[in-house]
């Protein structure tokens, strides 16, 4: 199912969510909503589901208008932040809820919920409570559940916020890959970039109620089209009047004419990676990124005196 | 243990909460717009419209015909008897002799209870001990009795053919029909409204307070002056309010111990009987509008203490 | 004691005792629950008010209810309905006295419902009054079993409100206690007692029936 979002405007009391934001997801695709808090993705994606009404503009879905149409008729699949799990049903009777709403024969919710329970690793727990579930567990039972009726398109609200580190990335690889067998049209609300980046096809990203840019991630970090895109999607240094990304930073031990000097603060190893925290003259802070050889080959220490130029520079003209 | 004492008690409840709870969406820096009431007329998608105010009038009707209805009496009956008799009933010796009685029955019940309350409370929630689930129940009990039970088990036991009775009596201590009685009855009923008053908020505070006090060098009585009675005050507060309405406004035990003799043993409340069936219509709601009166101001401290509780 | 609980005026009272505060503790169930919804999701003017007028009944003493209840209803009546001296009055009565049960214990339940998991149930299809039989009414319902444990508690041992309005008529309008009040009154300390402590035991027996099905009720919140 497509989704076109027109125009939509919505404020709660002074605070204006969303200002005039337009969004097209073709069937099909995997959209990230990104930005930080307060920029309006989670109410652009509860506008979509109907679970709130935009002031103004319309919500195209697969080519109709949607816009007064109730969230119990639209055919999505939502997926709560903090899971909004029926708390005093079974893990079976949350995921088997739509269709009994739909009142399908019992047998084929039988069916339809071992499936997903398959689906989403949780044989065995169909009988539990989801008080007696741990984070992961809960949101993997909330997706089988969204997933019961089929849904047309599945939205989801910073669907791994709360839970740890490790379970976020395993779900996140498992939602990709669940899109990629089945290609149900999927968007997320994050305000992490790293997983937008990640998971998603196109990212939508959104600051103050609007829209900053929509690409493909890769577009997103090489092209961006202002410098709130530029430093909240990947790390960027503000160079002068540009700005650099850490890697597009050269590093020798000498001074060479267009170089600055800065003092390395601080060196930090992710994985096979160096990031290096940069002092300049004038105080302001870089950040570089290297490769293990590269910082190896410089002997990178904290406290060492080196000096850095930029091979590549973003200029943005406002 | 018992039904009441889940943390879902009887009282009226931390209202104020709601004086901000949906400010979540107003909140510039939180993006999830979610947890606002639904209201009829909001969300074409939550209640419709003719439901949610069907609802509210069926509320209103309610509360119009049960409770409303009956309060409107009042005025009426003074305007139908005369506010004059009305008034002279109410300053007639025996009847001011009542009101002092209701009063002392409280000023002896209230402070007694609210010690017993903040006592029973502490010990509850902050040290566990074997038969605190009884405690518990017992606190509650008053709620759950008839008052009649109560006067009657009073009777039964200081009665002169009860248990203490001789000893009583041969004490020449008069407990029945006399004051004693009465307050002991008095200060049963309206044991548990402090305790539970206090319990909840106690349990909701934590003793993590306490605990940094003692490592900082507090004794036992210092951390319970300085921290966790302050801590608790309105909450306390609340539950004096409700134990004085309670002790003014009891009947049922009072009535059975006491005798309700006029000018010595006679309550306010008693005294409302004793009028209307001796037929002084005037009487009867003179002095049911003072204690309506007292009701109503009554009223108006604990609306507009609680959100001082919730908050606190 | 045995003697005394089954004579036929003690068996009266105790049978509408009994049948008058179910009924009351039902109608408070529904009713309750309604001003509670209404308190809570709706808005309007002088709600608050409205709010604190709940526990007027709280605050007035149970006579002066009694007796503003007979003028309502009584021989005077401005509405001319006639009902003193009758049962209707006494589950009218009652119905003043523990008005605010069900409310007040509702309240704070519904207040703190996740309404994200209404709106979760609309998403998966759920029409409203599905939303509200299946996801609302389960989870405020210990919340609500409360509340008509002590409205029924309540009623069966209220004297104050009573006395007057019922007109103890016996075998017709005369309530438990009210008969344990006469009883006591007129040196049948025996026979009192002996009814006391039934009623005693059936409410204790009640409300820890009603206790157990709250902690079945919650038994899903326990991990």
């Amino acid at each position: 199912m497509s989704i076109q979002a027109r125009h939509i405007s919505k404020r709660f009391g002074d605070f204006q969510a969303l200002d005039d934001v337009s969004i097209e997801v073709e069937s099909g695709s995997l959209t990230a909503l990104l930005g930080p808090s307060g920029s309006g993705k989670s109410t652009l994606l509860r506008v979509i589901a109907g679970l709130e009404t935009p002031d103004e503009g319309e919500i195209v879905l697969d080519g109709e208008d949607a816009t007064g149409v109730a969230p119990q008729r639209r055919g999505v699949g939502f997926v709560f932040q903090h899971y909004a799990a029926f708390k005093h049903m079974t893990v079976r009777d949350n995921i088997g809820f739509a269709l009994k709403v739909r009142k399908r024969p019992r047998a084929e919710i039988r069916a339809r919920v071992d499936e997903l329970l398959a689906l989403v690793q949780l044989q065995g727990f169909g009988g539990r409570y989801p008080a007696q579930l741990s984070g992961g567990q809960r949101q993997r039972m909330a997706l089988a559940r969204a997933l019961a009726a089929r849904p047309n398109v599945l939205l989801l609200d910073e669907p791994f916020g709360a839970l740890d580190a490790r379970v976020r990335a395993e779900l996140r690889a498992w939602l990709r890959q669940l899109h990629e067998e089945t290609h149900t049209t999927t968007v997320f609300v994050t305000h992490d970039q790293e997983e937008a980046m990640e998971v998603a096809d196109s990212v939508v990203v959104m600051n103050r109620g609007r829209v900053e840019q929509t690409a493909s991630p890769r577009e997103l970090y090489d092209s961006p089209n202002n410098e709130f895109v530029m430093s909240f999607v990947g790390r960027a240094n503000r160079f002068g009047e540009g700005w650099v990304r850490p890697h597009d930073l050269q590093v020798t031990l000498e001074p060479n004419g267009s170089t600055r000097e800065v003092l390395v603060d601080r060196l930090v190893h992710v994985g096979h990676e160096v990031r290096a925290e940069l002092l300049r003259d004038d105080g302001e802070r870089l950040t570089l990124q290297l490769t293990r050889d590269e910082a190896e080959r410089l002997e990178l220490s904290a406290g060492q005196i080196v000096y850095v130029r930029p091979t590549r520079q973003t200029v943005f003209s406002d | 243990m018992g039904p009441f004492v889940d943390g879902v008690g009887w009282a009226p409840p931390r209202q104020g909460r709601r004086e901000r709870p949906y400010a979540v969406h107003m909140d510039a820096t939180e993006d999830t717009a979610s947890g606002r009431p639904a209201r009829p007329g909001d969300s074409r998608f939550t209640m419709s419209r003719a439901h949610g105010l069907g609802l509210r009038a069926v509320a209103l009707g309610y509360l119009l015909i049960v409770l409303l209805g009956p309060l409107s009496m009042i005025f009426w009956r003074i305007e139908a008897e005369g506010v004059g008799k009305a008034w002279s009933a109410l300053t007639e010796a025996d009847t001011i002799h009542a009101f002092k009685v209701t009063l002392i029955l409280a000023t002896i019940a209230v402070p007694l209870n609210t010690v017993f309350g903040v006592v029973c409370a502490l010990a509850i929630v902050r040290r566990p001990f074997p038969g605190k689930g009884l405690v518990n129940a017992f606190v509650d009990l008053p709620l759950a009795l008839s008052p009649v039970v109560v006067g009657l088990s009073l009777f039964l036991l200081y009665g002169r053919t009860g248990w203490f009775g001789p000893w009583l009596t041969s004490h020449g201590i008069q407990f029945l029909f006399a004051l004693p009685a009465m307050v002991l009855a008095t200060v049963f009923v309206s044991v548990p409204f402090v305790a539970r008053e206090v319990v909840p908020t106690l349990r909701e505070l934590g003793d993590e307070q306490e605990q940094a006090a003692r490592t900082l060098g507090a004794s036992g009585w210092q951390t319970f002056w300085r921290i966790t009675l302050p801590s608790i005050r309105w909450a306390i507060i609340y539950g004096v309010v409700l134990t004085t309405a309670r002790c003014l406004g009891e009947y049922g035990a009072v009535a059975v111990v006491s005798g309700s003799i006029s000018g010595r043993t006679e309550t306010a409340t008693l005294r409302v009987q004793d009028y209307y069936e001796n037929l002084d219509q005037a009487g009867a709601y003179g002095i049911s509008l003072a204690l309506a009166g007292i009701a109503l101001v009554v009223l108006v401290v604990m609306t507009t203490l609680k959100p001082k509780e919730a908050a606190a | 004691m045995w003697y005394w609980i089954t004579q036929p005026e003690a068996v009266a009272a105790l049978e509408l005792t009994l049948a008058v505060s179910a009924l009351v503790a039902l109608t408070n169930a529904v009713f309750g629950t309604v001003l509670a919804w209404v308190l809570v999701r709706d808005d309007f003017r002088g709600k608050n008010v409205v709010n604190a007028i709940v526990d007027l009944p709280f605050a007035l003493p149970t006579i002066v209810a009694g007796l503003l209840v007979l003028a309502l209803y009584g021989p005077d009546s401005p509405v001319h309905v006639h009902a003193a001296f009758t049962r209707t009055a006494i589950y009218l009565v009652l119905l003043f006295v523990t008005l605010p049960f069900v409310v007040r214990t509702a309240q704070p339940v519904l207040h703190e419902l996740d309404t994200h998991m209404e709106q979760a149930a609309r998403s998966l299809g759920a029409g409203e009054r599905t939303v509200f039989a299946r996801i609302v009414l389960p989870n405020i319902l210990p919340g609500i079993l409360s509340g008509v444990a002590m409205a029924f508690a309540r009623a069966v041992g209220e004297i104050g409100s009573i006395t007057l309005i019922s007109g103890n008529r016996p075998f017709h309008t005369e309530v438990a206690s009210v008969w344990i009040l006469n009883q006591s009154q007129s040196g049948n300390g025996t026979g009192a007692a002996a009814v006391a402590v039934l009623l005693l035991a059936i409410s204790f027996l009640l409300l820890l029936t009603i206790g157990g099905l709250r902690r079945l009720a919650t038994r899903h919140e326990r991990a």
